[in-house]
């Protein structure tokens, strides 16, 4: 009897086991009819609202889902390097194309562009407000040692950052406490900034929609050197032949298509566009 | 502060309206942790009780690895079955990062131990009691391990329960393996780290709120249940 | 009354059993027949308990022998299975009295569902708790308790059945009720081998006394011979109610 009650209550649990795995499962299966693709992305553009706006008039068009996987662009790229992805929508030209020269991507494409801006304290200590020029205020900022944020992770973000401080001539690092490293992703890095009153630089997207700005305020835009270009790669399909090429050249087709680049440039948050389309024609 | 009290406007507004959206991820998040859960207890329970009874040369090494397991950083647990689950990797041609099913399988690896661990110390405190009556009985350590999970039921109740607990609250893992992408595997836990990540401070703190409200009413009811089974079972 | 072949008599050949450099059981050699009911006294810390576990075989003794007479033609699990033991603090399962029985046989693994219960409730009642067959085991009183060990280890029909100091701490009711069911055990055919601090219980029990004194056997002896004329000093001052040291 003993055997029995054991095998019984062995069987109920694997069963309420399969039960809850079962919905689960056939989630899965259900979503792998309808044809989907993972695009890796980068978290401006998802925490932006972006492609909250843009994947439904895509997926309605195609009957294609996008499954966007939005990280660092660093982390990004590296996901699409072991073929976890099969589009990869990030902003960071040098490594892009490094990417694409090592044979993991098959072409990049540029898509839009958002700009960065220089985000600071009201009372902006280091007095950079209405400068316009971007290397001159990292270069009081660092002169007055006022706290400055940055993502430290990698992103593309943080690639321009450590780029315009190259242009100040300033090794960050270098000068001691007030340049803080928080390794997070934007919407963080802002939390954290906003939390130490400090400079930071950041993607008018992510600004534009982030709700928690405490005292902090835009004190530097427009400047060319704060221009933030995306591209869009596919995975090389000869690399992992699993990618799928159709429905992800789909998508970056249309991404790249008058209508795609309409619907970009048509995101607004409170009235301002957030991304400027600038796909080239084919063949241009 | 006035945090707190947007913060549970939200999560008010969240309950009443029965947002489509919440429901969603709410459900996504209790499937994923309680499969995992289950997957881990048919795992934990035998092997905890077999640890407290076996006796075989590297036992006590295994039994300290299983106990500092259960501090495993969830994010490493997410990065190791990451590593197993990608294109690149082992078990890459089954596609399956990603999915919900990464993510359980994530949790497992992360409850396991935990589970596990109390199955062994709970076992090995019954077995301590009732080791001569079963040897007595003739009942060969092999067979003693059904009737000292059984009797103990009660006790192991709690280990699942901590298991769950783990599962529900963590993020690390199922952020690395799952993807938070929505509508597919954006559970309770991923969508508070996004929503914190856009400074939607309310929101993020609502939705933890509705999650509390969620694990709270599961660690009621097995405490119910419990009682109940008690006073019947004496 | 045996008419099936039986693991008895027990040999016991120079048992020791030390723990570490202490000497707990020492060169104990004695032949236990089957035909009477044994019990074990002496002065607490003699190794009463110890001896029982290492006749049941729970515990192996460092030097020495325990042998069964059936164990050549029987094997060493059959020889286990003709036992039982019911220890001083009942060891009762998390569930219902009858499931603690039907559990005990279904370990032997010999009879049926259907005849462990029909076995299950018979034992039940031949202690008296037919009544509380369903109940938790460990909602029972102490003296129920202990009964339903004994029942539990009845049903196995044992050749031999240890009791290590059934009746401590309980009442005299039920002390009564447990001696009762002793008496009906050893009449149905088991074996009794006991051990008891309670020497009433000795006298009202005893067919013949082992009498161990610092692990080692200084009587072993008809009861009626033990209780009138002991032979040795200790047990004269045991029977008398000295400090035995």
């Amino acid at each position: 009897m003993k055997l029995f009650e054991t095998t019984r209550r062995a069987v109920m649990a694997i069963a309420v086991g399969a039960a809850f795995l079962g919905p689960a499962g056939a989630a899965g299966a259900q979503t792998a009819e309808k044809p989907f693709i993972t695009v890796a992305s980068t978290t401006s553009t998802e925490q932006s609202g972006l492609f909250k706006h843009l994947l439904p008039q895509f997926t309605e068009k195609t009957g294609i889902e996008v499954r966007v996987v939005a990280v660092g662009t660093g982390q990004a790229l590296k996901i699409g390097e072991r073929g976890d992805a099969d589009v990869v929508f990030v902003h960071a030209k040098s490594a892009e194309e490094e990417f694409v020269a090592k044979g993991f991507g098959v072409e990049r494409l540029e898509v839009m562009y958002n700009d960065f801006i220089l985000v600071g304290p009201k009372s902006d200590p280091a007095g950079v407000r209405g400068t316009g020029d971007v290397v001159k205020a990292f270069q009081a900022i660092a002169e007055k040692k006022s706290p400055f944020v940055s993502r430290g992770d990698d992103s593309g973000t943080h690639k321009a950052e450590l780029a315009l401080w190259k242009l100040a001539a300033i090794d960050p690092k270098a000068g001691g406490s007030w340049y803080r490293e928080t390794g997070s992703g934007m919407g963080p890095a802002l939390n954290t900034a906003a939390g130490m009153d400090a400079y930071i630089l950041a993607d008018r997207g992510t600004w534009l929609s982030f709700k928690n700005r405490g005292d902090l305020a835009i004190l530097v835009e427009g400047d060319d050197r704060l221009f933030n270009q995306y591209g869009i790669i596919l995975v090389n399909p000869a690399r992992h032949p699993h990618v799928k090429e159709k429905e992800a050249r789909a998508f970056i087709d249309w991404v790249l298509s008058p209508e795609g680049q309409a619907a970009i440039a048509s995101y607004k948050i409170e009235g301002e566009q957030l991304f400027f389309p600038n796909a080239r024609k084919k063949g241009a | 502060m006035h945090g707190f009290d947007e913060a549970l406007a939200a999560a008010w507004r969240l309950i009443v309206t029965g947002d489509t959206a919440l429901v969603e991820i709410a459900t996504l998040s209790l499937k994923v942790s309680l499969t995992a859960v289950v997957c881990a207890a048919l795992i934990g329970l035998p092997l905890g009780a077999a640890l407290a009874l076996a006796r075989f040369p590297g036992r006590n090494a295994l039994v300290v690895t299983i106990n500092a397991l259960m501090g495993l950083p969830p994010v490493v647990a997410g990065l190791l079955v990451y590593l197993l689950l990608s294109r690149a990797g082992p078990l890459g041609p089954y596609g399956l990062l990603f999915t919900p099913t990464a993510m359980i399988i994530a949790q497992t690896v992360l409850v396991t131990p935990i589970i596990a661990a109390l199955t062994r110390q709970v076992v090995a405190d019954l077995w301590q009691e009732y080791r001569e009556q079963l040897t007595s009985l003739g009942a060969s350590r092999l067979r003693a391990v059904p009737t000292l999970l059984w009797d103990a039921r009660f006790s192991l109740v709690t280990a699942v329960l901590a298991g769950l607990g783990r599962a529900m609250a963590e993020v690390g893992a199922i952020l690395v393996v799952g993807g938070n992408i929505a509508g597919v595997t954006r559970t309770m836990t991923t969508a508070i780290a996004l929503e914190t990540s856009k400074g939607d401070l309310p929101l993020a703190l609502g939705l933890g709120i509705v999650l509390l409200v969620i694990v709270l009413a599961i660690n009621a009811a097995a405490h119910l249940l419990g009682t109940t089974a008690r006073r019947a079972a004496g | 009354m045996h008419a099936r072949a039986t693991i008895l008599p027990l040999t016991l050949d120079r048992v020791t059993y030390a723990h570490g450099s202490t000497v707990l059981i020492d060169g104990i050699s004695t032949v236990i027949g089957a035909s009477s009911r044994t019990i074990i006294l002496g002065p607490n810390g003699a190794g009463k308990s110890l001896l029982l576990r290492l006749c049941h075989g729970l515990i192996a003794p460092t030097a020495g022998a325990v042998r069964w007479a059936g164990a050549d033609t029987l094997g060493r699990s059959d020889v286990a299975r003709r036992q039982a033991m019911v220890f001083q603090r009942p060891v009762l399962l998390r569930r219902s009295a009858l499931a603690n029985i039907t559990y005990a046989l279904s370990l032997q693994g010999r009879l049926g569902r259907a005849e462990r219960l029909a076995r299950a409730h018979e034992a039940l009642a031949g202690v008296g708790l037919a009544h509380v067959a369903q109940r938790p085991a460990h909602v029972l009183s102490g003296g129920e308790q202990q009964r339903l060990a004994i029942a539990r280890a009845a049903a196995l029909k044992p050749d031999v059945l240890f009791l290590d100091e059934p009746t401590a701490s309980l009442d005299p009711g039920a002390c009564r009720a447990i001696e009762d069911a002793i008496r009906a055990i050893d009449a149905a055919g088991t074996k009794i081998i006991m051990t008891t601090h309670d020497l009433g219980q000795a006298r009202r029990l005893a067919d013949e006394v082992l009498f161990l004194c610092h692990g080692r056997l200084l009587e072993h002896t008809p009861a009626d011979e033990f209780f009138e004329s002991p032979r040795t000093p200790q047990a004269a001052a045991f029977l008398r109610g000295d400090i035995v040291g």
